[in-house]
């Protein structure tokens, strides 16, 4: 277990790695910045999914050492969520300023596909320990905003789509199944 | 990567042939010379075509852009087909399983000769173009492509429709063992298109059968489709297996799955934008910075008449 964070570390890194050694290898499609922005949102997605396992995986499994993985996942999530915003920012938008605002108003999936990210940050800045410290009970309180952010960007996902639901869907189902277990517990306690 | 910078050429309205005869050399030279390097070896698409080949067709540069075309390769290996997946690579995927040979078109509804014809009969007497035109998805993506083609006017009027005809009406294949991926109901198949007859019978309009000098690869809607240069892509119908005649406007397959997000006309129009996302600008497939859309896709010369004094808020 001494290399499980490492291990986990560089495993993470391997959708960039990979999208990195696509892009190198013209692998990337006809539309390159459209599957850049998809690969990006799709592992923010996953990795934020995954954050949110790690507390059921130890109460159902027993898993007291994924515990330790939860701060580094919380941060890749938030690391890929900034290259998702950079490869619209840069990429898709060239910092087209009119448009980027007038897409955040207008648009209802880039308004909240913008909050989900903001959101994010707070969690972010406040991931280290002497932040847990200084914040005492409220880092826990506030660090529930993950769950906003998770329902944020599964909305996003769900507003973006055409007519083809499937993958949004089955996020959702994912991320209902984690956050009701949650709520499940929440009101066993009450009523004990 | 692919990220390449925008071209300085702007996109051009038909121009006179005469002032561009010389760069017309040039680009059919490079054309042919990009196909020969499609075609050889790396990658070939998923094509239809055991035994047929296209018949000898003239190029028509009064009716075609001078831009260059996409590739081969980028307008065979990413477009929208939903009958065989949602994804854009989906189609040069699985469209292998579509089979084009024999293939009938019926033709019905307010016309003189209703009757199912053989696709080859269909081209036979036809006089087969190239066009080589703008193609702008509702996606905000856009691609030159050199379509070979029929004008469809010359097929409406073999048909003889009858004054009652006020629109016609196109069918998609429904076979969910050909098209796998209408086994999911994520359209209401079959897909069904429709334009007005003016919009039918205009010179632009055509009903492409090959792509790049070669017969149309499945993935890209073989063995007959639409192309209509100034609207939307969805409105470019593939794969077809029934032109109807109607009194009616034809009920149309986004128009029902999303009726405040696609209309029946679908006019690529930047001053409209699509509810959820914005129409100013496209990304021309193979150029990194946007480019603006031009009304009516560049073709408003051509065909902005047809609308005239119409609310193309009202009637996107």
């Amino acid at each position: 277990m001494r290399y499980l964070k490492p291990v986990v570390f560089l495993a993470c890194l391997l959708p960039l790695a990979l999208l990195v050694w696509d892009g190198f290898h013209d692998a990337l499609g006809a539309n390159p910045i459209e599957t850049i922005t998809h690969r990006t949102g799709d592992w923010t997605l996953r990795f934020l999914l995954l954050t949110l396992a790690i507390t059921p995986a130890r109460r159902l499994l027993g898993w007291v050492w994924a515990l330790r993985l939860r701060r580094m996942l919380g941060l890749f999530v938030f690391f890929y969520a900034c290259l998702h915003f950079l490869t619209y920012l840069v990429l898709d938008q060239f910092f087209d300023w009119g448009e980027i605002v007038k897409d955040i108003a207008k648009r209802p999936y880039i308004t909240i596909g913008f909050s989900a990210f903001v959101l994010l940050i707070p969690l972010a800045v406040t991931s280290t320990k002497a932040m847990m410290r200084r914040l005492g009970r409220r880092w826990g309180d506030l660090h529930r905003l993950t769950y906003l952010v998770a329902i944020f960007a599964v909305i996003h996902y769900l507003w973006l789509v055409k007519a083809d639901y499937l993958h949004p869907v089955i996020y959702a189902a994912v991320l209902a199944i984690l956050l009701g277990m949650r709520m499940w517990r929440g009101l066993a306690v009450v009523q004990k | 990567m692919l990220i390449k910078r925008p071209a300085d050429i702007k996109p051009h309205e038909i121009t006179e042939p005469a002032l561009y005869r010389d760069r017309r050399r040039f680009l059919q030279a490079t054309s042919g010379a990009a196909l020969a390097f499609a075609t050889s070896g790396l990658f070939l698409p998923a094509e239809a075509a055991v035994g047929r080949k296209l018949p000898d067709y003239r190029k028509n540069p009064r009716l075609s852009t001078d831009e260059s075309p996409n590739s081969l390769k980028d307008i065979t290996r990413y477009n929208n087909f939903y009958e065989f997946g949602t994804h854009k690579e989906d189609p040069a995927k699985h469209a292998h399983t579509l089979r084009t040979e024999p293939w009938t078109v019926r033709v019905e509804g307010e016309v003189e000769k209703p009757a199912d014809y053989h696709l080859e009969d269909l081209i036979k007497s036809a006089q087969l173009e190239e066009r080589i035109y703008r193609l702008r998805c509702v996606e905000a993506w856009s691609m030159v492509i050199p379509w070979v083609g029929i004008p469809l006017a010359d097929l409406i009027k073999r048909f003889k429709p009858v004054s009652r005809a006020k629109f016609v009406e196109f069918t998609t294949l429904h076979d969910p063992e050909q098209m796998p991926g209408q086994r999911r109901a994520v359209l209401d198949w079959p897909y069904v298109e429709g334009l007005r007859m003016d919009e039918a019978m205009h010179p632009l309009t055509i009903l492409a059968v090959g792509l790049y000098g070669k017969i149309l690869p499945n993935q890209n809607g073989a063995p007959i489709r639409l192309v209509v240069p100034w609207k939307y892509g969805f409105k470019s119908i593939k794969s077809i297996v029934k032109i109807r005649f109607t009194e009616t406007m034809p009920k149309t397959s986004w128009a029902l799955a999303g009726p405040a997000e696609y209309g029946f006309y679908a006019n690529v129009n930047p001053a409209v934008d699509h509810p959820r996302w914005s129409q100013a600008k496209e990304r021309r497939i193979g150029e990194f910075l946007k480019r603006k859309t031009v009304m009516f896709n560049g073709y408003a010369d051509a065909v902005a008449g047809l609308y005239a004094g119409m609310d193309l808020r009202r009637n996107f």
